[in-house]
């Protein structure tokens, strides 16, 4: 079943000269870990806008096409409402966050929609625990490392129960072990809960082993879409300057070496290795 | 040009006590990474390169002149430095007037600038916004204006805090490029850094800094092929590195980062094991 389907999807920010994403037609299946990556400007966060509404609704411009989401039509469905389907995670969380306290961050949106206090007391306590930060609770969001905000940013979405969860390059402002630990808590998401997600992001090195499904944008379009490893196979990827990952290109050079390595092209380290101590052996 | 930091401490006003003894020899046309944790020290060292904080105690000299008996102004001919953010560095109208505005404060006559302006913004690829408002830009180009607007008064010595963020694929490697060009010519160049594939990539020397301390200097082949190390500092091992960290038990050498290199070792070992 697709969570998220665009038909020609194109939109036109408003006094710009040129759509920044034009004719985009994609599908997203429930469960599904996706990735969308491409060069800066080629319109990924654009196309994240489009799918709870804020394009157009928010940012005005001009768009066509169309766009379901959780089956309700995201350009003319009330955005608010989309929130309880679709959660949205931005760059910098110091932009997300402002209450004195964590979990009154992370209860912001639930008191919005008028939860019960008995209902919003489980829903917080469930979204602090699944990302790891129950114990920081009563400390201030502003006291904490950029790893730590982010967490509560996920958990502030988590909270609302979303169907989709969609973050935009989550981890840009993170020391990589704490990046790595963001993306453990999203991926264990995806595996647990089932929850389906988006993942925005130029690093590829770290991300591409957790996604099945990736979609490659350029100059507003979609290039490529398809099943994780097929596409990172394929060589004209590497044309549009995506950061292929390192074990991915090596696997490559390989084999186009004679070395006659056996097994799927692998995403990651762990993958790479175990194909060539297998070969060594 | 030599940067010498002797014994440095610093303390905030707030009574954080961010450098506990830091002592470093920077000679001229080294191209060093500083790499660490956040709260590591790593910004605050490299702000008192050109002056902008001064030693609680210890001595940071600059071509034998210590930071503390000169101005910042008078360094920044020599110590070049980039934010993080560029948005801390921009306040000027257009790109032209941004990169103009140093060049005019150091004295030079309006033919130079000109000259510097043309130099820097086709350096960068900025040629087409000469007339643009920085603001308008998108990140990774106010990056570049910012690299430009520092790199047109042709300091000796560059500091790049954060350089490869919020920078694509294709972005990051017009960078490593550039600083290649840099370091033909023989400039001094200290990146400020996370990302351990760009430094796998540039294989610069690695200081690695922890709690206000440095942990490790060296090769980045050496150093970034530490698990131990790394994972005291938060830093992740580049993938090659993680490769042969796993392969270990077949005998192959565990310090390599570059892939080219990968790839020779691999195929041999392939080779003689195959047959």
């Amino acid at each position: 079943m697709a969570v998220i389907e665009t038909k020609n999807l194109t939109y036109t920010y408003p006094g710009a000269a040129k759509p920044s994403i034009s004719d985009v037609s994609i599908k997203v299946e429930k469960g599904e870990f996706v990735l969308i990556t491409g060069p800066s400007g080629c319109g990924k966060t654009t196309l994240c806008r489009t799918f709870n509404g804020l394009i157009p609704q928010f940012y005005q411009g001009e768009l066509s096409g169309e766009i379901e989401v959780t089956g309700l039509d995201a350009a003319t469905h009330p955005t608010y409402e989309m929130a309880k389907s679709v959660g949205l995670v931005f760059q910098n969380p110091e932009n997300q966050l402002f209450a004195l306290s964590v979990e009154k961050d992370v209860a912001f949106g639930l008191e919005n929609l008028g939860f019960d206090r008995q209902e919003m007391r489980k829903r917080v306590d469930w979204a602090l625990n699944r990302t790891g930060i129950y114990d920081l609770r009563e400390r201030s969001p502003h006291e904490m490392s950029g790893g730590q905000q982010q967490r509560v940013a996920i958990a502030a979405v988590l909270a609302m129960q979303p169907e989709i969860i969609v973050l935009d390059e989550p981890t840009s402002f993170l020391d990589p072990l704490s990046a790595e630990k963001i993306f453990e808590v999203i991926h264990d998401l995806n595996q647990k809960l089932g929850l389906t997600v988006v993942l925005v992001e130029h690093r590829l090195d770290l991300t591409a082993k957790y996604a099945n499904h990736i979609i490659i944008m350029d100059q507003g379009k979609v290039r490529f879409d398809g099943e994780t490893r097929k596409v990172l196979s394929n060589e004209e990827t590497r044309l549009i300057g995506v950061g292929i990952p390192k074990s991915t290109l090596l696997y490559e050079m390989l084999n186009r070496e004679g070395a006659d390595l056996n097994g799927d092209t692998p995403l990651s380290s762990e993958e790479l290795a175990k194909i060539l101590l297998e070969a060594m052996r | 040009m030599t940067l010498e930091i002797e014994d440095l401490h610093f303390t905030y006003p707030s009574g954080v006590e961010a450098l506990k003894g830091v002592s470093l020899t920077v000679k001229n046309g080294e191209f060093v990474a500083i790499m660490g944790q956040n709260g590591a020290g790593k910004t605050t060292l490299v702000k008192h390169f050109n002056g902008l904080l001064k030693p609680t105690s210890g001595r940071v000299t600059v071509d034998d002149v210590e930071t503390t008996k000169t101005s910042v102004a008078s360094l920044a001919r020599s110590v070049g430095f980039v934010f993080q953010n560029p948005d801390h560095q921009l306040f000027s109208e257009t790109v032209e007037e941004e990169i103009s505005f140093a060049l005019k404060n150091f004295g030079y006559d309006q033919n130079a600038i000109e000259e510097r302006i043309n130099w820097a913004v086709n350096l960068l690829g900025l040629s087409q916004y000469r007339k643009t408002s920085p603001f308008m830009l998108s990140g990774g180009e106010r990056k570049r204006v910012a690299l430009a607007s520092v790199l047109a008064w042709d300091p000796q010595i560059l500091i790049l805090d954060e350089p490869t963020i919020g920078q694509d694929h294709q972005q990051k490697e017009n960078l490593r490029q550039f600083i290649i060009q840099l370091q033909t010519q023989g400039k001094t160049i200290v990146i400020v850094t996370h990302d351990v594939e760009f430094v796998a990539e540039c294989n610069p020397r690695v200081i690695l800094m922890r709690g206000g301390k440095i942990v490790a200097d060296g090769e980045g082949k050496e150093i970034l092929t530490t698990p131990q190390l790394l994972e005291e500092s938060s830093i992740v091992l580049p993938q090659i590195a993680q490769v042969f960290t796993q392969l270990a038990s077949e005998g192959l050498p565990k310090n390599i980062i570059d892939i080219y290199e990968a790839k020779r070792l691999l195929l041999k070992v392939l080779k003689e094991r195959q047959t």
